[in-house]
């Protein structure tokens, strides 16, 4: 028998440690509707093709190449197992899976979005099976299923139809407190796609480092990386993750976030930062970017501006954070503007001020914009399509309920903060976490377009991030992808440890 | 000193983890080139060429202290002279081998002098730690004066590869770790409830049944003595555990009639608890395993375990409450327990083994052999403190391992918990605490295996291995050690470690091959 078939039989046996077959099999996450037929099948010369009817075909890159990963990691894995030996003796014989796009605009060539459609329908029956999907990005998501299917090759004909319950499904990597060399983030994406994540929130700078090499100013990370050729990303290392993450149908949306959280910024470019001031002199530190200099919104025009040719999804992420009030108020040029602009001693007019004018230079980039929840909740004025991320702990459920009430749309990161690490089980708490349980009509919760997993990188860098990014990243990749009222504890346990093994191998 | 910079002061003996003892440290610097550099037998070293574990050691070392092998400026000879007192090149570290050292830095020369093979790898590792490059990518080795050795016998690291099988690899490369934070007892808890890796040639049932898969998750004999070896030629000692009367279930698989039937009423139920320590049966078999595993295992250690006992299923079984009744334990089971250890350790002796028990044993039971070293595991700093008075107050060796549970995640930087501990601040006389033979950092395995291993080990075990060996006073504040164990930290990544980052910032030298 082969070693497969064992651990199979001891799977289903429920002998190996605590983990049962689940009803299932063991598909991560959970699709909308599943249905086991009780026939079996043999995978021989196996072949995945594309349908004659489909709108995709040979020249379609992003399916030829989605066909031979998916290849490899069926087949592959069996090759180093072994000869395969089906336990069933049917006669029957899958030769292949026909992938069928059904729309006329595959959008084979373009990048996903928000609005991507990324249903798909699978079905496998005698003599081939088929995965109709209107476009790639249900392709790519109906292969990984059926890709999951054949890991365990003990049951037998399927049909499933699928599509995600929330559109954003995101993880947040932080490359500023520690440089993540490429490998690990294409690494990441890889395991993204295994678990339906589409979004790779990437938040590139920040305090401590700047990596990020810009071609229009190339001194911010030749001052403000850690280090200046081995701990950048060049525009090349940039385009090939944006294109490794649309090959998988994730969409990377950078994060540029101003005014906090931009030390590293002012070591290559001076007069950025405010000077903050002790006394009536200047202490010789530096706070938020500066927000009353003409200077800094032209560096922000320019900067912006290269930002929207080299990424090309629909939106960027403007942070807007955890701003320090106290630099600004010893800088006595700050204060007279202060005066000038009648805001008397409050600070968040001033950040609402520069928040404001950094959106209406976005704007006239053609984005739309992400902003964490202090600018909402210091009443800055936003475009509608603008999305609000909350993510501070206390008090979330409210938040979604005002952030919906004012009509943008959110996503929800607070309970997901995967950096803080705890012993033992604690998938289990982010496994339970329902983003719509908050006060609100239905049209407020049609607003809550998903969520984001979130790593940040102050303890965390290539040595030890897909340990602790997986598997408690795929609890919420289920929760953001999986009908509502797939909340079985115990079944997920049975599921995930299955799938926990497929991503290790 | 405040005048020099800080990545200096790196460069100089505090650079060294763990801080070695007594130390003089200078700027003066010798650069190093590796097409001139050699490792020498003093003449009047007992041991010469020839001798295994150093002549191993010096090609390993070669490649530890020049990583890109490429550079080399100036043509001046560097050499380091070792002379060792023993030869004792083809034996085991033992509990009671001397691991001091003095090292002496000066131009073109370092003498190594060393009572044991042992102490000469300890040199040895500070002397790697000690060579640093400047930004062209020479180097150097400052003039320095070192004196150094334990202030424990036992550092020990524990493994559980119950829990989860650990592949060999991924067990020789914690030994390498280990080594480079000079820990010497890598303490095997090979098997446990949920699988029996350990292929027994007496009773080969035992992993066959017992095992998560008889032959992808086991160790064989040749694996357990690769194990062996490649400890040895760290300095670093193999302690097995084999955990009874609880944590067994995976015994019972491939033994019937080892573990204790449980009953309901009086049916079986179909379920096991403990061993059986009421069966003639039980000894025998236990005679014969630890047969094997004493001339298996050549440290004159065991750890038998002894924790954690679920008297349950002992209650309910009626053979065993006649058995108590005719031994006239009444209903008091820990009595029982008592008993069943105590044969266990009369077969270890007999073997000629010492063993190592965890405090349960202690706690429950006072008749044990004085020689036995108890194992501390559990509790509050206040309770592990009362333990370790009690236990030296009766005359028992003791080893500490309850504040260095590292297994026990949590955000943030929890380094400086396990470096803070204070292994002999409990009441007691001096003679007391010179029976506190020294601690162990565990890592139990119900959420590690080779998949997260590493980073979750290093470097946090680190700061306990300064703890281990470095002098308290010198060694009392986190904030100067800081500096020093992220400087480690990026020593062990550059060497293929992938220790875990204590906080933001780089090294200089990652992602290498990651």
């Amino acid at each position: 028998m082969s070693i497969r078939t064992i651990m199979l039989i001891m799977l289903i046996a429920g002998t190996v440690r605590a983990v049962q077959a689940s009803q299932y099999v063991s598909l991560w996450p959970l699709p909308q509707k599943v249905k086991i037929l009780d026939l079996s099948f043999k995978l021989t010369s196996f072949n995945i093709v594309d349908a004659k009817e489909s709108s995709a075909g040979s020249s379609c890159s992003l399916l030829q190449d989605a066909y031979r990963r998916y290849y490899e990691y069926m087949f592959g894995i069996a090759k180093r197992q072994g000869p395969r030996k089906s336990r069933l003796t049917g006669p029957s014989e899958l030769t292949e899976l026909q992938v069928w796009i059904t729309s006329p605009d595959s959008e084979c060539d373009g990048y996903p979005s928000v609005t991507s459609d990324e249903s798909y329908e699978l079905s496998v029956d005698l003599p081939y099976a088929v995965l109709k999907a209107p476009k790639v990005w249900g392709a790519l998501h109906g292969l990984e299923t059926f890709s999951q299917l054949v890991y365990e090759d003990q049951y037998g004909a399927v049909s499933i139809s699928d599509f995600p319950r929330f559109a954003h499904r995101g993880i947040l990597l932080d490359s500023s407190r520690h440089f993540l060399p490429l490998k690990v983030i294409l690494a990441n994406l890889e395991t993204m796609a295994m678990n339906k994540f589409n979004v790779f929130h990437w938040h590139i700078v920040d305090d401590q480092s700047f990596p990020y090499l810009s071609r229009t100013f190339p001194q911010l990370s030749q001052q403000g990386a850690y280090h200046p050729y081995t701990h950048v990303y060049t525009p090349a290392d940039v385009k090939m993750v944006i294109e490794f993450g649309r090959l998988r149908g994730i969409r990377v949306v950078p994060e540029f976030d101003t005014p906090g959280h931009t030390q590293s910024w002012g070591k290559g470019q001076k007069d950025l930062l405010t000077p903050c001031y002790s006394g009536s002199k200047p202490s010789g530190s530096f706070g938020p970017v500066n927000p009353i200099l003409n200077t800094t919104y032209d560096f922000m025009s320019q900067f912006f501006k290269e930002i929207s040719t080299v990424f090309p999804d629909a939106y960027v992420h403007l942070g807007g954070d955890e701003v320090d009030f106290t630099c600004w108020k010893s800088n006595p040029d700050i204060q007279k503007f202060m005066d000038q602009q009648g805001y008397g001693q409050d600070y968040k007019k001033l950040e609402s001020f520069y928040i404001q004018k950094l959106l209406d230079i976005v704007t006239t980039t053609h984005k739309g914009y992400m902003i964490w929840q202090e600018v909402f909740d210091n009443g800055v004025k936003l475009k509608p399509d603008t999305v609000v991320h909350v993510w501070i702990g206390g008090g979330a459920n409210e938040e979604m309920g005002k952030v919906t009430a004012a009509g943008y749309t959110t996503i929800l990161s607070a309970p997901w903060y995967l950096d803080y690490i705890s012993y033992a089980q604690d998938w289990q708490k982010y496994y339970k976490v329902e983003p719509l349980d908050f006060d609100g009509t239905e049209e407020q919760k049609k607003l809550v377009i998903g969520g984001e997993a979130c790593l940040w990188g102050e303890y965390v860098d290539a040595t030890n991030l897909t340990p602790r990014l997986w598997p408690r990243a795929s609890a919420v990749a289920e929760r953001l992808w999986s009908a509502k009222d797939v909340t079985d504890i115990n079944d997920a346990f049975n599921r995930l440890s299955v799938h926990r093994c497929r991503m290790v191998a | 000193g405040n005048f020099v910079s800080h990545s200096l002061y790196l460069h100089t003996v505090e650079g060294v983890w763990p801080l070695p003892q007594s130390f003089t440290s200078s700027t003066e610097r010798y650069p190093l080139n590796p097409k001139a550099f050699y490792f020498g037998y003093g003449r009047q070293s007992a041991a010469q060429q020839d001798c295994s574990v150093l002549d191993a050691a010096f090609k390993r070392y070669f490649s530890l202290i020049f990583p890109d092998y490429t550079s080399g400026s100036g043509d001046k000879p560097f050499t380091v002279e070792i002379r060792v007192d023993h030869a004792d090149c083809d034996s085991y570290p033992n509990e009671n081998s001397s691991e001091r050292y003095n090292l002496s830095v000066s131009a073109g020369q370092a003498s190594l002098n060393a009572e044991t093979v042992w102490g000469a790898l300890r040199g040895l590792e500070t002397f790697s730690q000690l060579v640093y490059q400047d930004d062209f990518g020479t180097y150097f080795v400052n003039k320095t004066e070192i004196d150094d050795f334990p202030r424990f016998q036992f550092r020990g690291i524990l493994l559980d590869t119950s829990r989860h099988y650990l592949p060999v690899q991924a067990i020789l490369k914690t030994l390498d770790a280990m080594a480079y934070s000079k820990f010497n007892v890598f303490h095997w808890h090979i098997v446990d409830d949920p699988s029996f890796p350990y292929q027994s040639r007496t009773f080969p049932d035992l992993s066959s049944t017992g095992a998560f898969h008889p032959m992808t998750h086991i160790y064989t004999q040749s694996d357990v003595r690769r194990v062996i070896s490649h400890a040895r030629l760290w300095g670093i000692r193999v302690l097995p555990e084999f955990d009874s009367p609880g944590h067994t279930q995976s015994w019972g698989k491939g033994q019937s009639d080892l573990l204790t039937p449980c009953y309901r009423g009086s049916t079986p139920s179909g379920t096991f608890g403990p061993v059986n320590p009421v069966l003639p049966s039980t000894y025998q078999f236990m005679a014969r395993l630890f047969k094997e595993v004493s001339s298996v295992f050549p440290d004159s250690y065991i750890h038998l375990g002894g924790d954690e006992v679920d008297f349950s299923c002992w209650k309910s079984n009626p053979d065993v409450r006649a058995f108590m009744q005719k031994m006239g334990f009444g209903g008091d089971f820990t009595k029982l327990e008592a008993f069943y250890m105590e044969k266990i350790v009369n077969i270890t002796s007999a073997l000629k083994k010492t063993s190592i028990v965890w405090q349960d044993v202690f706690d429950y039971h006072e008749r044990i052999p004085k020689d036995t070293v108890l194992h501390i595991w559990k509790g509050t700093p206040a309770s592990y403190k009362e333990e370790l008075s009690r236990m030296t107050k009766a005359g028992m060796r003791v080893l500490l391992a309850a504040p260095w549970y590292i297994n026990h995640i949590a955000y943030g930087q929890d380094w400086r918990n396990y470096y803070t501990v204070q292994p002999l601040n409990f009441s007691g006389t001096e003679e007391q605490k010179k029976l506190v033979i020294g601690g162990e950092v565990c890592m139990w395995g119900e959420y590690v295996d080779a998949t997260n291993l590493t980073p979750r080990l290093w470097p946090r075990a680190s700061a306990a291995a300064e703890r281990l060996w470095s002098d308290e006073k010198q060694t009392s504040s986190v904030d100067e050690a800081f500096p020093r164990l992220q400087d480690f930290r990026c020593k062990l990544v550059r060497r293929g470690i992938r220790a875990e980052p204590l906080h933001v910032g780089h090294c200089k030298h990652e992602y290498q091959g990651v």
